[in-house]
């Protein structure tokens, strides 16, 4: 990486990305700051209100609702899928044919439409027609995914869990397979126990795959909407109402520009230092575990 | 290099491993000993896990209306296809499969096809902000479509790309480029560099070279690129269904509507839903040998 020649016409190999990504990127959030600092009375007439939007959010309770709850999701479902994904993909057959048909069938949830996913889950969960809440029901288990916000939570949780624990499992097992035979072999000389391998060969080997697991699964938890939206609608209550939803709700339900505007501007920023967060964290553990072994 | 060597070890794997001995299935094998076969069993019970709620959407699919509400069966006992027949005779229905198919390999085209260069640009120089640029692409990973929806929707509207196909290729452009770029970034750094330099000393021009060599090398990431690109612009929903109405509607937003149009017509919800799930089975189907060796050959 340090030896790259320093080449300033590989400017011209990046511009066509640096002006599509301006386009859809910059122009649109120019916008929303646009709205973020001005409020409308209608016509098109816009006055300076200056910070009071975002004053208005920090202070809202209903924004720390979503926020909180929010965190809370995403931190279930780090804390579920990653250890999850290790495990499955620890597991892969080693035949080829049976690793192919694994990969096929594990990888069908990730390319169902989000609101199909949702939608099964609407259906595989419904009392009267689901599988899944005909089975509690008949096991006497009071579950209701439209009445109960505990309920609700479970069904939102567990089709994440559903939807996305392939990704980490697929980016694990690649991980795992470029590690050389000579290894396990050397491992196995030593007289090494099965969690030593995990840990010393294993682990280390996926660290780089974890990191992108664990970064594309925490934006992704953090800005989830379609799937919720069509399972619970944010209900009961309020119960699931995430961030995504709270926002959606209030920049096309409630037409609150500013309002909707400020949020997203700390919405944005908020992914963007908890990503940063998570990047620095798992790249200098990285390193500093390098340092000794050279 | 890498990846012949791969190749070999799967190829050459089960008289190997019965010849030494010595290859991880052995190892675990005898740590283990006897006793239960865990590993298959929990790999199972996921699989059945990740199957059982497509199963039912399928075997609903294939029920009728008063079936699914009157009688609760494990499989359809009245097997009928005239859900499916609905919707591939309806042009409201197939057209939406038609519109979301069209810009999802749009917006796969565009999205690798200006990611190969500015990956290579990022992989082998350093120039003036190039670590500066390549966060702020990543950053475009992480906005939350929901802010973006409304500017969006304004943006396109002011210059006439409203309900368009492209129009949808290029919103998702936002979080595809980024992710292609960093994909293919992370195949070609895998690359050596002397290659390059050979190419250019034999006299190949810089886009001789990029087509003829190097895209055939990094052919696994373009593969993995293109799958991510046509996965999250597939399944994506927000963004689609704000920026179209009738001529370019998605076929997600196609069953959201008609859902609250008529009804609760499980039968045909189902089916389509169950329809939308082919044409990603599809792609997985033929990348599947792209995806195991991919990875494993580009990031890690």
């Amino acid at each position: 990486m340090q030896t790259r020649p320093v080449n300033q016409k590989a400017w011209f190999l990046v511009l066509p990305v640096v002006v599509l990504v301006a386009f859809s990127a910059i122009i649109p959030l120019m916008t929303v700051v646009n709205y973020s600092v001005q409020d409308t009375f209608g016509n098109n007439q816009f006055f300076w209100v200056g910070l009071e939007w975002f004053d208005d959010i920090i202070h809202s309770e209903r924004f720390h609702d979503a926020f909180l709850r929010q965190i809370l999701f995403s931190a279930l479902i780090l804390a579920i899928q990653v250890p999850l994904g290790i495990v499955v993909a620890l597991c892969m057959p080693k035949s080829r044919f049976w690793t192919a048909v694994v990969l096929v069938l594990m990888a069908l949830p990730l390319l169902i439409p989000w609101n199909v996913v949702g939608t099964i889950w609407q259906i595989f969960g419904r009392v009267d027609i689901g599988l899944l809440g005909k089975t509690l029901f008949s096991l006497g288990i009071d579950y209701n995914y439209t009445q109960d916000p505990i309920d609700a939570w479970v069904t939102v949780v567990v089709m994440d869990v559903w939807h996305w624990t392939s990704l980490v499992a697929l980016l694990c097992y690649a991980g795992l397979q470029s590690i050389p035979d000579a290894y396990y072999q050397a491992a196995r000389i030593d007289g090494a126990s099965r969690w030593a391998v995990f840990r010393h060969i294993q682990l280390p080997k996926m660290k780089r795959v974890l990191l992108i697991a664990v970064l594309l699964r925490f934006m992704d938890s953090f800005m989830i909407y379609t799937e919720p939206f069509v399972v619970t609608g944010g209900g009961p209550g309020n119960s699931t109402t995430f961030l995504s939803i709270d926002l959606v709700k209030m920049a096309i339900g409630q037409f609150d520009l500013g309002k909707a505007a400020a949020m997203s501007i700390i919405y944005f920023l908020t992914i963007l230092l908890l990503s940063w967060v998570f990047y620095t964290v798992m790249t200098s553990s990285d390193a500093s575990d390098r340092k000794p072994r050279g | 290099m890498q990846q012949s060597a791969t190749t070999m070890r799967e190829g050459a794997a089960v008289p190997q491993r019965a010849a030494t001995g010595g290859t991880a299935g052995a190892v675990r094998r005898r740590t283990r000993g006897g006793g239960v076969p865990v590993k298959p069993l929990i790999l199972t019970l996921y699989l059945v896990f990740l199957l059982l709620p497509i199963y039912w959407l399928v075997s609903m699919s294939l029920k009728t209306n008063e079936e699914i509400l009157s009688t609760f069966a494990l499989w359809p006992q009245d097997l009928t296809f005239a859900n499916y027949a609905e919707i591939l005779s309806d042009p409201a229905w197939y057209m939406g499969y038609v519109n979301s198919t069209i810009y999802v390999v749009l917006n796969t085209v565009i999205s690798v096809s200006v990611a190969l260069p500015a990956a290579y640009a990022f992989s082998r120089y350093r120039f003036l902000g190039d670590k500066h640029l390549f966060f702020w692409l990543l950053t475009n990973r992480m906005a939350p479509p929901a802010v973006f929806a409304l500017p969006f929707f304004q943006l396109y509207s002011s210059i006439g790309l409203f309900d368009t196909h492209i129009a949808v290729a290029l919103a998702h452009c936002l979080f595809n480029v980024p992710l292609a770029v960093w994909i293919l970034e992370g195949f070609m750094s895998g690359v050596p560099r002397e290659i390059d330099e050979t190419a250019y000393i034999d006299g190949y021009s810089f886009p001789r070279f990029f087509t003829r060599i190097f895209m055939p090398l990094i052919a696994p990431g373009i593969g993995v690129a293109a799958f991510f690109c046509f996965m999250f612009s597939w399944v994506e929903l927000l963004l689609a269904r704000t920026l179209t109405s009738v001529d370019a509607k998605p076929i997600a937003a196609t069953m959201t509507r008609t859902v609250s149009a008529s009804g609760l017509d499980w039968g045909v919800l189902a089916a389509a839903g169950a329809l939308t799930i082919v044409p990603g089975a599809l792609v997985i189907y033929f990348v599947r040998n792209y995806i195991a060796k991919g990875f494993a050959l580009g990031r890690v």
